[in-house]
């Protein structure tokens, strides 16, 4: 009976300020935990960049590595060779990446489909040193010998899950209505959905792509017997290469001081590298494709 | 059906000179050198169709009659297969999963469900416009505007396409909004104006029949008081079936009213006799707000 009744004002007043205090308190939770969400990355930064900053010079972006106990020496192969592996990834990863996920978005009812879904999670899944022994398998052991395109390829199968689901994700999100209309415009299957549903998708499957060559930037595991890593120039294909997660696995664990300064400025390029990429791809998108998400003002 | 003979040259040099005025008399006579028998002949028909979403039949035989160059508006209660109706004239019911038609619809005499229809031409040859605003947000307004042309192939100088483009704007009313901002997203216009873009569109190819599914369902009352001009400006070139929830807007803009209820076609007539004398009990319950 006493819900029934009309609570008094000092009841109402009392309840309120609980409220209230309730409230405050729980802001006040959400906000550290907001804060610790970002301290791992702050501490990881400020970290690399007392560490890594004292090796940086113009020459550690332009020298080779150098032998132990000489001083000075640079990262210039591992850098080249990481963009070499990251483009060969991407022109593996990509294309197969995103047709599969348009696939998945367009014929997601399908048997098939469903079978590539849950295979595609699997190998997303997979360990990245697991890929990286398939790689080996399938191109080092037939080829007899390390190459940058085994690495790419090693890293191109960890990128494709992570773009087709990107991709099928961001496709779906596009309206059916939009593709409707691109139907009755005269638009036919395959043309609505490059030209205006993948379009529409675009600027959230770079966003995604980027993602994932940033993820396969720093990996280390499938190079370890697939590039394989080397102390020279090299950008042959068919030639093991240098990549920056190498070089810093080898200096970090090395027993010299001297190289282990440079696993830290090596890593800082890692990270800036992969930094600059995504800054520049979202800048190409937005100024490409601008609002293309935005919804529509009202009236 | 005026205006339908002026040569095509003739047209398109005036086109050049005064876009709005010349368009009205283009589009008729450019279509083809269609007869005044022809196009006083039945635009759209459709025959005993039958419309089903798996096993549930939306619209149940229905047979309709549209005359050219009028505009006919369909009514009827929520899920009462209206919407699916008009989009069995352009083929797009068949593109949803599990969507199934029988029957036959006629545009121009021709069956656009007959073995060997080009579907994309008969789409081409239709104008669509649905319900919510939809302009392609990776393409600017003017791409919008010429995209029913692009994908049709059809190659026109460049000044003739900056001159469609400003005709069917200003038929649309968007020119003067629009003018300075061509090159900008269509997603930065207001609802009211994507949907004109969209009827835009619907209209740069000089379709000879224009389906609007509730084209102002998600629109304020000026902004549908615009697109309902439209319509009626568009009487006489275009064949126009407009879907609507909306009694009063079938009264406002259409020649001819069909009342829909449970996928049947009740009755046809002209709009004045439909909303005052129906023949039918049911369309009578229905107009004084008895049910739907």
């Amino acid at each position: 009976m006493s819900a029934l009744a009309a609570p008094s004002r000092v009841q109402r007043t009392e309840r309120m300020a609980r409220r209230r205090r309730m409230g405050s308190f729980m802001t006040v939770v959400v906000w550290c935990a907001a804060l610790l969400s970002v301290v791992p990355l702050i501490l990881i930064a400020a970290h690399l960049i007392i560490g890594g900053a004292r090796v940086l010079s113009p020459t550690f972006f332009t020298a080779l590595p150098a032998p132990p106990g000489v001083s000075g020496g640079g990262v210039a192969n591992g850098v080249a060779g990481t963009l070499v592996l990251l483009g060969i990834a991407s022109v593996i990863g990509m294309p197969i990446g995103l047709g599969a996920g348009l696939y998945l978005a367009e014929h997601g009812r399908t048997r098939l489909a469903t079978i590539v879904r849950y295979l595609s999670d699997v190998l997303s899944g997979l360990p990245s040193i697991v890929v990286g022994i398939f790689a080996w398998e399938l191109i080092v052991r037939p080829s007899g010998q390390f190459s940058a395109l085994a690495g790419g390829f090693a890293l191109g199968m960890i990128m494709i899950p992570l773009v087709a689901r990107a991709t099928e994700e961001m496709v779906r999100l596009v309206p059916v209505a939009l593709r409707e209309a691109a139907l009755a415009l005269g638009f036919t299957r395959w043309r609505s959905s490059l030209q205006i549903v993948l379009r529409t998708a675009l600027p959230g499957i770079v966003t995604a792509a980027l993602v994932a060559v940033a993820r396969v930037a720093g990996e280390t595991a499938p190079l370890l017997f697939t590039a394989f890593g080397t102390p020279f120039w090299s950008l042959r294909l068919d030639r093991p290469i240098a990549a920056l997660p190498l070089q810093i696995y080898n200096y970090a664990t090395s027993p010299y001081d001297d190289w282990r300064a440079q696993a830290w400025g090596g890593a800082l390029v890692l990270i800036a590298l992969v930094l600059v990429i995504s800054i520049i791809a979202r800048r190409v998108t937005r100024s490409r494709f601008g609002a293309a998400t935005g919804g529509a003002r009202g009236d | 059906m005026t205006d339908v003979t002026p040569r095509a040259l003739d047209a398109r040099l005036a086109a050049r000179l005064t876009p709005a005025v010349a368009m009205r008399a283009v589009s008729p006579a450019t279509r083809d050198d269609a007869s005044d028998a022809a196009i006083s002949a039945v635009a759209v028909r459709t025959e005993q169709l039958d419309a089903m979403y798996g096993g549930v039949a939306a619209v149940r035989s229905a047979t309709l009659t549209f005359t050219p160059g009028r505009v006919t508006a369909i009514i009827g209660p929520s899920g009462c297969g209206k919407s699916t109706l008009l989009r069995c004239i352009n083929r797009l019911h068949e593109t949803q999963p599990a969507a199934r038609v029988r029957g036959a619809v006629f545009v121009d005499g021709r069956d656009v469900y007959a073995a060997g229809t080009d579907v994309v031409a008969v789409r081409r040859s239709i104008g669509f416009v649905a319900q919510r605003p939809t302009p392609f947000p990776s393409m600017n307004i003017r791409e919008n505007v010429v995209a029913g042309l692009r994908v049709a192939g059809i190659r026109v100088s460049g000044t003739e396409l900056e001159d469609r483009v400003e005709a069917v704007l200003q038929r649309t009313g968007l020119w003067d909004e629009v003018s300075d901002r061509l090159d900008s997203d269509p997603m930065s216009l207001s609802g009211g104006q994507q949907q004109r873009l969209c009827l835009a569109r619907a209209l740069a190819p000089e379709p000879r029949v224009l389906l609007l599914d509730e084209p102002t369902a998600a629109l304020d009352p000026g902004s549908t008081q615009r697109i309902e001009e439209l319509v009626y400006l568009l009487r006489g070139e275009v064949t126009t079936i407009i879907v609507t929830h909306n009694m009063q807007q079938a009264a406002r803009v259409s020649d001819i009213t069909a009342f829909m209820l449970e996928g049947e076609l009740i009755e046809q007539a002209p709009t004045r006799v439909l909303f005052t004398a129906p023949s039918d009990a049911r369309t009578e319950l229905y107009l004084t707000g008895r049910f739907g």
